[in-house]
């Protein structure tokens, strides 16, 4: 402080706050760098989902000659979704421990002290979570192509794999914001989370849904997991079908508005009870 | 119109634990107001309160003319805040995090980088500006920490307990800073433990103890509540008592000599008694081997109106005259 004789000139108080949308882009710039800074976060979201490939591909892969199994070039193909969708739900995790830090640190209290939309908190966050799962998918269709699989679909089917891909991770990040925020600690946000992964598991992400058993296809045939991973997952194995891209886009998009508004609910109840 | 005024606040936790218990406070624009009390007093609560991340649950407040309740985005446009133990992202550089703070405060994009490098210059964390804040040491993460809470150049700076824990440089740069900060005539409202602290900064302060206010004024009038400084004069040896005791009579109300020629002379003003004091031993031929003007401290303020000693006070006291010792001894 010695250093510092120049006035600082003055600014006008009582400025209009900043908009809506300069502050979700500012609060989305540094949840996004943070993330790409902690390597800890990061690495969970591409290693366990491209290890749980890499086992299943190897052990499982004469699984495609079973009656009704979807025709595809191998069980690499029909595998990405699964890897995917599970790399987001990871990335879900991640937000909500994210949020959950900044709770437990103090930094979010600097946010609500702040003159902004108290909203921009919740979806920078979302935005940075949403930058992040397009990384996501562009690695996993990188790893496929790389180790031999195909994407049937072409550029067309990358673009759409990438926008399900995208709204799904924005629900995923709302799920874990929405944890974050009631919870107030990252432990039991991270202790809570993989009961989500249940619903994964019953979902037809790893299998055909006609070559589950009762009561899983039952189960899966109303998971919206089922229709996100087969959005996701059929223009990488077949020409693109409208129906099975739009459910998924529609699956997708619920997760994200249903968690969007709960993670908003949680921030103001979390304000609230301050 | 007071930059901060506050009409029997309180807030109350669930289990029905009243943290905050009717507070009344005026605190003038340009005025260093401290709020001293040990932990767990509710000082901290009354912050939050004030600076809108907390709703009381019982009277009003009003910070900067706006109240916190109602008019909480008017309140947030004309504050700083630097809350206890610098809530910084670590992951973050200096300059990404005071870039962050004057976008959220609505600073034109194009003084962003400007306004920032002038007040990390300002705080004196140019040449770190670039590291990571997880590296930097907890007296630079304080002074981010204020920078960052000054980006807008707030009505009214809210810093909780800004040198908790800092070592004696540190706190002293702090200080600095906020003495600077009340020559630009920004209202400062200050909470600390340290005794030391709010005597040397606050133009006025208040004790809070269980929830409630307990004292306010100066620190002058507080110390005068409870008592005159006095003067602890020792005297050569082969000094006579009865010679001196005549003399020190003069100038106040003089207790009983202790061993050692050593006197206890309790006066009106303080310092201004030295030198008449030690001219009139001097005609009487007594030579001063030692004399040291003991104020009443806060910490006596405490004692007197909460009947227990500030935590860590001892310690300060300590500290504070071992700081002051080859100044205080004649």
């Amino acid at each position: 402080m010695a250093t510092a004789e120049a006035a600082v000139p003055r600014v006008a108080v009582g400025r209009a706050a900043p908009g809506l949308a300069i502050t979700v882009l500012a609060l989305g710039r540094r949840a996004l760098r943070n993330s790409l800074r902690r390597p800890q976060f990061l690495a969970p979201l591409i290693v366990f989902p491209s290890l749980m490939l890499a086992v299943n591909v190897g052990g499982l892969s004469r699984t495609t000659s079973l009656p009704g199994f979807p025709h595809v070039h191998g069980f690499l193909d029909f595998q990405l979704a699964a890897a995917l969708v599970q790399s987001l739900m990871l990335g879900g995790v991640s937000a909500g421990i994210a949020t959950a830090l900044e709770i437990e640190g103090g930094f979010f209290d600097r946010l609500i002290a702040a003159p902004i939309p108290r909203v921009a908190i919740v979806l920078g966050r979302l935005l940075a979570t949403g930058a992040l799962a397009a990384g996501q998918v562009a690695y996993f269709l990188a790893l496929g192509l790389t180790f031999g699989g195909h994407i049937e679909g072409g550029i067309a089917g990358v673009v759409l794999v990438l926008a399900i891909g995208v709204v799904a991770g924005v629900g995923f990040g709302g799920i874990g914001v929405m944890l974050a925020l009631r919870a107030r600690n990252a432990s039991t946000v991270q202790g809570i989370f993989p009961i989500v992964f249940v619903v994964l598991f019953i979902s037809d992400a790893f299998f055909p849904q006609n070559l589950l058993s009762s009561p899983a296809d039952a189960v899966a045939a109303y998971n919206p997991l089922s229709y996100v991973a087969d959005g996701m997952r059929n223009p990488i194995i077949a020409s693109i079908s409208a129906t099975k891209v739009i459910d998924g886009l529609i699956a997708a998009a619920g997760i994200a508005v249903v968690a969007m508004a709960l993670s908003v609910w949680a921030l103001r109840g979390r304000l609230r009870e301050e | 119109m007071p930059a901060i005024e506050a009409t029997k606040l309180e807030r109350e936790f669930k289990g029905g634990l009243r943290a905050v218990d009717g507070i009344d406070l005026a605190v003038a624009p340009g005025e260093v107001y401290a709020f001293l009390g040990p932990n767990g007093a509710g000082k901290t609560t009354t912050v939050r309160m004030l600076v809108t991340l907390l709703r009381p649950t019982g009277g009003e407040a009003r910070v900067a003319g706006f109240d916190v309740a109602r008019q909480p985005a008017e309140v947030r446009r004309r504050i700083g805040v630097a809350l206890q133990e610098a809530a910084l992202d670590l992951l973050m550089t200096g300059r990404e995090l005071i870039e962050l703070q004057a976008t959220l405060h609505g600073i034109d994009p194009r003084s962003v980088r400007s306004r920032g490098d002038e007040l990390l210059e300002r705080v004196g964390l140019t040449e770190a500006r670039d590291r990571r804040v997880g590296t930097y040491s907890g007296g630079m993460r304080r002074r981010l920490d204020l920078a960052m809470a000054l980006i807008h150049e707030p009505q009214v700076l809210f810093l909780d307990e800004p040198t908790t824990g800092l070592d004696p440089v540190s706190r002293l740069t702090l200080w600095d800073e906020v003495r600077r900060l009340k020559g630009e005539g920004t209202t400062v409202f200050l909470t600390t433990q340290y005794l030391e602290e709010a005597d040397q900064l606050a133009d006025r302060l208040s004790i809070i103890s269980a929830g409630k206010l307990v004292a306010e004024g100066t620190p002058g009038e507080l110390k005068a509540q409870v008592g005159r400084p006095h003067l602890d004069i020792t005297l050569s040896d082969g000094a006579d008592p009865g010679d001196a005791n005549r003399v020190l009579e003069r100038f106040g109300e003089l207790q009983p000599p202790g061993p050692d020629c050593h006197f206890s002379l309790r006066v009106g003003h303080g310092a201004a008694d030295i030198a008449p004091v030690v001219r009139a031993l001097d005609e009487a031929g007594l030579r001063v081997a030692s004399l040291q003007v003991i104020e009443p401290s806060l910490d006596d303020v405490f004692v007197a109106k909460t009947g227990r000693h500030l935590e860590g006070a001892s310690e300060q006291r300590e500290a504070a005259a071992d700081a002051a010792g080859s100044d205080g001894d004649r």
